[in-house]
């Protein structure tokens, strides 16, 4: 493929699904660690009821609007999330499970309710979200990189979820070490002055970012995928957290590029005449990954 | 159940020995729910000195330390170092935790976890540096451990475990040693070890508390004994203490006969309730 082909239809696709999946990866080696992992299951799901009322108020489907109806809704569940488990005594899987279905399906009851017919925003976006549409119009080939102009159109969602992606890594980098020992031995970390509770909800507000983020680009189920599956596979190469944050960074970026690559071409080798969902197969990868992981990975149990 | 020192005696009041005490808890009061589960405790505990915090299961000895260590909320009470809030003097403090309370599948290896006791000197961002690995190992060499510092730390036996959270605790450098169950679970050789580590400091005027289980070892380990059965019981030096009028009352009759027996020769037989020092 040339690059006057490649970068206006393929490039830009593939760096939005890079960025998702490593912005899910990263938070997700903690998640795991911590037995949250499906908290980002949880956020992936709940934004959906947030990104409708924020439609229904502001009568445009608008990226402002409907990110913060998104966090607005991920705080929601996260405080509705502690207060089942700590209220109801449940264990935080279960109290995640109910939160995060009783939500979504409160949202495609919204969505179905309104009048949306007029603009992108159905069910199906919802879960597979439109990574393929993601191009870049404007550009010649790769010369297009330095053009202003150009550069000027870039779809909108690349830079969004390239900032949320700083924001994940800086979080990380930052509070690595914090990190560590209050996943590892919370009841140490807070005899040396941790302050682990606001340190577990900012690691929660981080995956809710990221999450958000991807979910108007890529839905929810690529989302769900990248919180586990790569830093899954990363604990089962490694047994050391540093290599399995590395390990869980090249996880994604494989399954990003290689799931869209097959998802544009695969069928077309088969035979198939048409392409099938680039998030779609980007989740598959992942989980594939992760059994091969299982089934030969070094650090296996 | 606080001791009372009369002024006229020549020895100083509570006020002045909870002032100098590396360790000084005040109407503590925890509770899980609504029953409590530590009730109004003062224990002062003497600086330089070991002092085992006994009592039966569910008599709140872990949860008397966390909660002095604030990592349990108490509902009433204070906790002070040295006189001053336990908040300010987190330097001086090293906690070991029960071996079961984290998870051992934790992919980190030995050395990394003693460098986590290292988190004060480190703090964020800091390097870890040569040095800061010359002392990490170098609290590994003190509980025996130097052989396993790249290992995974699922690797080890029990007792590997708690010579490791022992190690970090060395790391933190503390002046105050507070360790929950250090020798549950552990084998004979570690036991030995650990006992070795924690007297040596002792020894070094730094101070040790700890939640002990075997009440045959008491005498053998301990200078202290702070007996507790929600409520304080007593405390005291071992000698005029540990008696079995005290431990009677601390564990309700739960001892039977036959273990009094087992335990008579260790025993103090006078019959001082509550002590003086």
């Amino acid at each position: 493929m040339t690059g006057s082909e490649f970068v206006p239809l393929s490039l830009v696709p593939m760096l939005i699904g890079i960025c998702v999946a490593v912005a899910c990866a990263l938070p997700g080696n903690f998640l795991l660690l911590r037995r949250q992992a499906l908290i980002g299951d949880a956020i992936s799901h709940v934004v959906l009821p947030g990104i409708v009322v924020a439609f229904l108020l502001t009568g445009v489907v608008a990226s402002v609007p409907m990110l913060l109806g998104a966090a607005g809704a991920a705080l929601v569940a996260v405080a509705a999330i502690e207060a089942i488990r700590r209220l109801g005594k449940i264990e935080p899987g279960a109290a995640m499970g109910v939160v995060f279905t009783t939500m979504f399906a409160g949202g495609v009851l919204l969505l179905e309710m309104s009048d949306t017919s007029a603009v992108h925003l159905d069910v199906e976006h919802a879960l597979y979200g439109n990574l393929e549409s993601l191009i870049w119009l404007d550009a010649t080939g790769w010369s297009s990189l330095l053009d202003p102009q150009a550069l000027a159109y870039l779809p909108v969602e690349l830079p969004r979820m390239a900032g949320a992606l700083v924001v994940v890594a800086l979080f990380i980098a930052v509070f690595w070490r914090p990190l560590k020992i209050s996943t590892f031995d919370e009841g140490f970390a807070r005899t040396i002055g941790l302050r682990t509770g606001p340190l577990g909800l900012a690691l929660v507000v981080v995956a809710a970012i990221a999450a958000v983020a991807a979910f108007d680009a890529v839905g929810s189920i690529i989302v769900i995928a990248m919180f586990i599956c790569p830093p899954a596979a990363a604990r089962l190469m490694t047994n050391r957290l540093e290599a399995q944050v590395a390990w869980s960074v090249l996880f994604a970026t494989v399954a990003a590029v290689s799931g869209y690559v097959l998802a544009g071409y695969g069928p077309l080798w088969l035979g198939a005449a048409d392409s099938v969902s680039a998030a779609g197969m980007i989740a598959t990868v992942s989980g594939v990954l992760l059994a091969c992981a299982a089934l030969m990975g070094p650090a296996r149990r | 159940m606080s001791v009372k020192l009369a002024r006229d005696n020549g020895t100083v009041t509570d006020a002045e020995r909870r002032l100098a005490s590396p360790l000084a808890v005040r109407g503590l009061t925890v509770s899980y729910g609504q029953k409590p589960a530590v009730f109004s405790v003062d224990m002062t505990v003497r600086a330089g000195h070991m002092t085992a915090i006994i009592g039966p299961n569910g008599a709140g000895k872990s949860t008397l330390l966390k909660a002095a260590l604030g990592i349990m909320k108490p509902l009433a009470g204070t906790v002070t170092v040295l006189g001053q809030p336990v908040a300010w003097r987190r330097d001086h403090i090293a906690y070991v935790p029960q071996r079961a309370s984290v998870d051992w599948d934790f992919p980190t290896r030995v050395i990394d976890v003693v460098l986590m006791g290292m988190y004060g000197q480190l703090g964020l961002l800091g390097r870890v540096k040569p040095k800061h690995r010359a002392q990490a190992m170098d609290c590994l060499d003190r509980v025996g451990m130097t052989d396993f510092a790249t290992r995974q730390i699922g690797q080890l036996s029990g007792g590997q475990q708690q010579r490791v959270f022992l190690a970090r605790a060395l790391a933190q450098g503390a002046d105050l040693y507070l360790l929950d169950e250090p020798f549950a679970g552990v084998d004979a050789a570690t036991e030995q070890a650990i006992i070795t580590v924690l007297k040596g400091l002792r020894d070094a005027g730094k101070t040790v508390v700890a939640v002990h289980h075997d009440l045959s070892t008491v005498r053998a380990y301990f200078d202290d004994v702070f007996l507790i059965n929600t409520q304080a019981v007593a405390e005291g030096p071992v000698e005029t203490t540990f008696t079995e009028e005290n431990l009677q009352t601390a564990y309700g009759g739960r001892l039977a006969g036959a273990q009094m027996d087992a335990l008579a020769e260790t025993l103090v037989t006078t019959s001082a309730g509550t002590s003086a020092r």
